[in-house]
């Protein structure tokens, strides 16, 4: 067992509910790169049901690798990863799939398939619950279909359905994402970086879609995401991680320039935090974000 | 930047000595190769021939024109093999290269250390063994016809698509299958969701470029026995039939130049 | 808004026009019968075929390079030589060519005469100017020499050109307004440019050429081809396979070959 060297600030009530059994827990998670790179070391954290989590951080913090663990697009070097009752770390390939169905996914710059129809993208969501033949031929079960609908006018995107995925814009591509992973049914819901490559006024909408999907449905989430003050406004619960440590988990009100200090190094907080509460309005959020933006990745 | 002392005063240099001396060496170098070839080469060629060679070229040329038009009436049938040993070959070779193309490109073969080195050794035996050599060999193994030159085209088109193939599958965008893999697909639905969308135009291309390219080569087949146009012209050489000869050179160019227009404009409609 | 009941299809990928589709696709069909349809397979001469393929399987398994060694190597050296010769000589003959197809740098009378000996040299195969030179220069390996300078021609012209004609044309700007001439243009804005692609090219012809250095042969240009052929027709399918696996070697060692100079020169 790996000891933590950095203590951590006191859980507060509200992100552990000791009553409530969590939904994933991660125990120990250790990911070394063939490379040799360390990228996660030893973390552990349990998030209970219905609560969406921020997950902050430098880049090349192991943010990405955490999030990928959870459904092995990275296969994790050592420690467990708990999903409910099931172990994911130990599943053959096919129970994989069977989980991964389970975990619903967004990414960072979409990564809708370019070439495929936004319906196609949209019942993409269902190739783990239908054989070969049928996705092959592109007739999915008439529910699957309805729900598809449902989502994208969910979305906001009901006229769009047989245009081409690259027909759209940044915006209404990651709704696409969305409905994607909502299309599995997930019970847990990863996303990492959803608002890169968007604009500010794009991205709190795109954050403020997803907030409200995880309330409806009570859908747990893990958002990666570099913006901290998109994390502090739309999240219940903050983790940050620094060179593959947890370093802080804690609510979005006790991130504090300590705190800050803590995940991402010296820098003059008080601005950042200045700034963010002087433009409360959206439009006027432009400027500050993009600046606190270009400062965070210039630490990096 | 290298500079070179003259009479006490810098001299600027694009390059510094060692680096020119290099350069000259290696020139020198290709020079003497080209001389030792070229008089390996040459060793028993008879020079009076090539002396006489503008009288003959002249005497060839004149028996050429004009050009027996009427002989044209029995090419159509040489010329509708051809067409079709190009588009039959193209088929069969498109049909061996995409499972090929998968079990050489690095990110979707089942094995890089055994299956991957086997799919490249297709891949490689196929492009360099020209049509027409596996034309040879056809012929004298299934007997002269348009069968031999079918498979002779489906071979050699083999390893041009599925290299093309392969490539391009290396090349996709890793995100687009990590996102189609995390809904919990299968391999081959991966393969059609993710791998095949992002691959089909190259794939469309690639295919009408080597039908192209086929129709040029099953043109010539014939030679050896492999069916189509090119039997008439073997036929026609071996009488000397200079007038018949340029006829057929002028059916081979137009359709040449009219498949090359097909393909131009098919594969603009595709992309 | 109906929410129930909705159902999907694939909209068509390439033809969207119903009736287009459907009559496209049909012809297309129809063709295709009629393509196969015009094969006369002799299945009894197939059939009798397999031993043979059989045999060439096996011969190419178990190559023999001995018995018709004196032979083989002839024709490699011949190949090898007349493969060196033509690509260095088709090389120094299509960069005018190339410079004088090039839109940019050339006067249009000029340009003209370049592009039509361009389109002449693609148009005609290399076996078809093969039997041209054979007629002409007799049997041998200078025929086939010829015959790949020319093919070297029409494609190396064609590819420098249309490289040319890429270029940065603000690099050519900024040469051209220190007030240098044609030459100097040509030698200071075009050349530092074009010349990684052009030694690219130069080694793909190489092994095209000497890929086509084996094809020639069969009409008597010289080259491992004639010795190919003649293996062939005594059904020597064990001397067949060696010569194949040469060519095949030859080819993959002159390809890897090739690709690490390319890097080594961009």
């Amino acid at each position: 067992m790996p000891a933590r060297p950095v203590a951590r600030p006191p859980m507060p009530a509200r992100a552990a509910l000791p009553e409530i059994a969590a939904l994933l827990k991660i125990e120990s998670l250790t990911k070394t790169y063939k490379t040799g790179d360390k990228a996660l070391k030893g973390v552990s954290v349990e998030v209970p049901s219905g609560q969406v989590v921020g997950l902050i951080g430098p880049s090349g913090a192991g943010k990405s690798t955490l999030i990928r663990c959870i459904n092995r697009l990275v296969e994790p070097t050592e420690g467990t990863v708990r999903l409910g009752e099931l172990d994911v770390t130990r599943l053959s390939r096919r129970d994989l799939r069977r989980a991964r169905r389970r975990i619903g996914m967004i990414f960072q710059e979409y990564a809708l398939v370019e070439r495929l129809t936004v319906m196609e993208n949209v019942l993409s969501g269902r190739l783990g619950y239908v054989p070969f033949w049928r996705s092959f031929m592109r007739k999915f079960p008439p529910d699957s279909v309805e729900k598809a609908f449902a989502l994208l006018d969910r979305v906001g995107l009901g006229e769009h359905a047989d245009k081409r995925a690259d027909a759209l814009s940044g915006g209404q591509r990651q709704r696409v994402g969305i409905a994607r992973a909502l299309e599995q049914d997930p019970e847990l819901l990863l996303v990492d970086e959803p608002t890169a490559s968007l604009d500010p006024k794009t991205s709190r909408q795109i954050m403020r879609l997803i907030l409200e999907i995880c309330r409806e449905r009570d859908l747990p989430a893990i958002i990666n995401i570099h913006d901290v003050v998109l994390a502090q406004d739309f999240t219940q619960r903050i983790l940050g991680l620094r060179a593959g440590e947890l370093v802080f988990d804690g609510p979005p009100d006790q991130l504090d320039e300590k705190a800050l200090t803590e995940i991402y190094g010296e820098e003059d907080w008080t601005a950042m935090r200045r700034r963010a509460s002087e433009d409360e309005d959206e439009e006027p959020m432009h400027h500050s974000e993009r600046e606190l933006v270009e400062r965070l990745e210039g630490l990096s | 930047m290298p500079i070179a002392t003259h009479n006490g005063t810098p001299v600027w240099r694009q390059r510094t000595s060692r680096q020119s001396l290099a350069i000259w060496a290696g020139w020198l170098a290709l020079v003497a190769l080209f001389v030792f070839c070229w008089q390996v080469m040459t060793k028993d060629t008879i020079w009076a021939f090539v002396q006489d060679a503008p009288r003959q070229a002249a005497d060839i040329g004149s028996r050429m024109v004009p050009p027996r038009w009427s002989y044209i009436e029995k090419l159509l049938v040489p010329l509708w093999d051809t067409l079709n040993i190009a588009t039959l070959g193209t088929l069969l070779g498109i049909v061996f290269a995409i499972p090929v193309a998968f079990l050489a490109a690095r990110n979707t073969t089942p094995s890089v250390w055994l299956v991957r080195p086997i799919a490249l050794f297709i891949i490689v035996a196929s492009r360099s063994i020209n049509s027409l050599i596996w034309a040879l060999l056809l012929v004298s193994i299934i007997g002269p016809g348009l069968l031999a030159g079918v498979i002779a085209i489906g071979l050699r088109s083999i390893g041009f698509v599925a290299k093309l193939m392969y490539e391009a599958i290396e090349e996709i965008d890793g995100k687009q299958v990590e996102a189609v893999q995390a809904t919990g697909a299968s391999a081959s639905q991966v393969i059609d969701y993710a791998i095949v969308p992002q691959i089909l135009p190259t794939f469309f291309g690639v295919a009408v470029f080597r039908w192209d390219i086929n129709i040029r080569e099953s043109t010539i087949l014939g030679l050896v026995g492999a069916g189509g146009i090119g039997l008439q012209l073997q036929a026609s050489l071996n009488v000397l039939a200079w007038p018949q000869v340029t006829m057929i050179f002028i059916v081979i160019l137009a359709t040449v130049v009219v498949s090359e227009w097909v393909s131009a404009k098919v594969r603009h409609a595709i992309i | 808004m109906n929410a129930t009941g909705r159902t999907w299809r694939r909209p068509p990928i390439l033809i969207k026009d119903r009736r287009w589709r459907i009559g496209i696709y049909a012809g297309l069909l129809a063709y295709l019968v009629a393509a196969a349809a015009s094969i006369e397979i002799d299945w009894l001469r197939v059939y009798q075929g397999l031993e043979r393929g059989w045999r060439f399987i096996e011969g190419f398994l178990r190559p023999d390079f001995t018995s018709r060694w004196n032979d083989i190597s002839h024709g490699l050296i011949e190949s090898l030589t007349m493969t060196v010769t033509s690509t260095v000589v088709g090389v120094i003959i299509s960069v005018p060519i190339g410079i004088g197809a090039a839109r940019n740098l050339a006067p249009l009378p000029v340009y003209a005469v370049c592009r039509s000996i361009i389109a002449l040299s693609r148009a005609l195969q290399e076996i078809i100017i093969a039997i041209l030179f054979v007629a002409m220069f007799g049997f041998g390996p200078f025929a086939g020499f010829l015959t790949l300078s020319f093919a070297t021609i029409g494609f190396l012209a064609k590819l420098l050109a249309e490289d040319i004609e890429d270029i940065d044309s603000s690099q050519v700007e900024a040469v051209r307004a220190t007030g240098a001439s044609w030459w100097q243009l040509v030698n200071y804005a075009v050349q530092p440019q074009v010349m990684p692609r052009l030694i690219g090219l130069s080694l793909y012809r190489f092994d095209i050429n000497f890929r086509e250095s084996a094809v020639i042969g069969i009409v008597g240009a010289g080259g491992i081809g004639a010795t190919l052929n003649t293996a062939i027709d005594r059904y020597e399918f064990d001397s067949a396979g060696a010569i194949l696996l040469i060519i095949i070697v030859i080819v993959m060692v002159a390809e890897y070959g090739s690709s690490t100079v390319r890097k080594w020169v961009q």
